[in-house]
């Protein structure tokens, strides 16, 4: 049974091939981090951070558009978390897992999950802005335009709508760790479905709740183009202050100023400034997610 | 003649197509002690659990035939579930207290009542813990979570959870097989001591246990019952040879 040289170098050769595109993926990460970092870590200051962009975007900070992306996110978490967990607990306690209407919840939720994201930003200038919005503006204000335009509220809840799946999949996955035993515990007391769900089932799910907030706002802090037509904008000299109102946002921010500015060579360092921030945001967000979701599994394996 | 708290007659239940339970018929007396034995798989857990109708939470199960209560059917179409379960109560196997505190556990159901009088929920937990005789071991720290306590006290809290209640039945399901001898013992000197204000069904694998704490026994095997009767009868002198081969551990 001695091995022959050909197979020999034949197993070594696709062991090699497989290892190498795997390590090229990790040195894709490396340099694209290594760049950034590189570039941008010169430009983070407390002054970069907290002042508004002056001289065609030039000079000054990046402050208008930390501050839309926090308000986009919030705005978002409120619709889409709320809305989430209700489907999850729908889907999880209600629902019977055969039963024709839950196969089909099921199947529009993976949907949503593939949906391009782009497609996302034309269902909301359509649907929020030309219809809603519209058909507010004529029965509240006799037709004058306020709602039917872009704003941060349509845009924030344009991205609920694309990190929906991403809240009802994780609060679904955490719910079921809550043991059945628990469940038959309160009901034997007489407690209803209800008052099980809310008083046994959901504390049990924080965690999982959480993670899908995280993971829906470092999803909803990266995307631009569900944003583009519903909200977002070059450049307001103002922080929103309703939720009529345009915004700016870092990952359309970053566009901006390499195809719109005038003098994108000037522009390179908040460039990169800029990405270094969004990066990071995404970064810290997606690894506290990991974590809680970590943890999770644990306790289910317990 | 003791008055009958349980009455079944003709009871049958299907999981699907497959018939757990043929023909029940059993009277079980008000402020006894009630063991059901039999093998694993016999039925008696699945007969326990249609008396508070728990089995309702799972799929394709049916019921048919009469399982009244103080008289009432509890499988009638306009009874309330909720306030059957209130009046019978629940003591699982595997010890399951809430991820709360040893005073929310016992709380909880008083609570889920609608009570919030926080002079009368003291008062209620205190009694449930003394019942369940926990109360000297947890009393100064009922604020600390119930995951902490060890088995045996976990269980007695479940007990203490569900007298909190007020039950008039207790069904147990095995409640002392994951515990150690000397928690054991204590669960079983309390079943005895709750008889005088409740009536309980307990299910057992235990036949020892069976023979200490209970007043009647019921032995199940296959889905039947094969015999009921004076727990000293049945465990001296069955009428049934299939009795006869299990307490003497001919098989099972």
């Amino acid at each position: 049974m001695i091995k022959s040289f050909k197979k020999n170098i034949k197993g070594i050769l696709i062991e090699g091939l497989t290892l190498s595109s795997a390590l090229v993926i990790i040195a894709i990460i490396v340099v694209m981090i290594t760049v950034i970092v590189i570039g941008g870590k010169e430009q983070i200051s407390w002054e970069f951070l907290t002042s508004f962009p002056e001289d065609g975007m030039t000079k000054g900070g990046i402050f208008p558009a930390i501050y839309g992306t926090a308000l986009l996110v919030i705005i978002m978490s409120v619709a889409a978390v709320p809305f989430g967990t209700i489907t999850a607990i729908y889907l999880t306690e209600y629902a019977n897992e055969n039963a024709i209407i839950a196969k089909v919840i099921r199947f529009a939720v993976r949907t949503l999950a593939v949906i391009p994201s782009i497609i996302y930003g034309l269902f909301g200038l359509g649907f929020f802005i030309k219809f809603v919005g519209t058909e507010m503006d004529n029965a509240f204000l006799g037709g004058q335009l306020k709602w039917g335009q872009p704003n941060i509220l349509w845009a924030s809840l344009t991205m609920a709508l694309l990190t929906l799946p991403v809240v009802i999949v994780s609060v679904e996955e955490a719910l079921k760790t809550v043991p059945k035993d628990l469940r038959a515990a309160s009901l034997a007391l007489g407690a209803t479905k209800w008052q099980t769900i809310w008083k046994v089932v959901l504390p049990g799910s924080v965690s999982g709740i959480m993670t899908g907030t995280i993971l829906a706002v470092s999803r909803g802090a990266g995307e631009v183009a569900p944003i583009l037509f519903t909200g977002v904008a070059y450049y307001v000299a103002t922080l929103p202050s309703s939720l009529s109102d345009q915004f700016m946002v870092l990952g359309y921010h970053i566009y901006v100023m390499t195809t719109q500015s005038a003098n994108v060579d000037k522009t390179l360092p908040i460039q990169f400034g800029t990405t270094l921030v969004l990066l990071a945001l995404t970064f810290i967000l997606n690894i506290s997610a990991i974590i809680m979701r970590y943890r999770i599994r644990q306790k289910k394996s317990n | 003649m003791t008055i009958e708290k349980i009455l079944t007659e003709n009871m049958d239940l299907y999981y699907g197509a497959k018939q757990a339970l043929k023909s029940i018929s059993i009277k079980i007396p008000e402020n006894k002690v009630t063991a059901f034995i039999g093998p694993s798989g016999c039925g008696k857990s699945t007969f326990l659990r249609s008396l508070n109708r728990m089995n309702d939470l799972i799929d394709g199960v049916k019921i048919e035939g009469k399982i009244l209560i103080d008289g009432i059917n509890i499988y009638d179409n306009n009874i309330d579930v909720v306030t059957l379960r209130k009046k019978v109560g629940m003591v699982f196997q595997k010890s399951n207290p809430f991820a709360k505190s040893i005073f929310e556990n016992v709380a909880y159901g008083p609570r889920i009542n609608g009570l919030k009088d926080k002079k009368q929920l003291d008062e209620i937990v205190e009694t449930a813990l003394k019942n369940a005789a926990i109360w000297d071991e947890v009393k100064d720290r009922l604020g600390d979570s119930a995951l902490g306590l060890s088995g045996g006290q976990q269980q007695r809290l479940c007990i203490a959870r569900t007298l909190a209640v007020n039950p008039e039945i207790v069904l147990m399901d095995e409640p002392a097989s994951a515990l150690d001898p000397l928690s054991t013992s204590k669960i079983e000197e309390l079943i005895v001591q709750l008889k005088e204000k409740y009536t309980i069904v307990i299910v057992t694998h235990n036949m020892q246990q069976a023979a200490r704490i209970s007043d009647n026994t019921a032995f199940f095997y296959l889905g039947e019952l094969i015999e009921y009767d004076k727990t000293k009868k049945i465990f001296t002198n069955p009428d049934k040879k299939q009795t006869e081969d299990y307490i003497t551990g001919r098989f099972g």
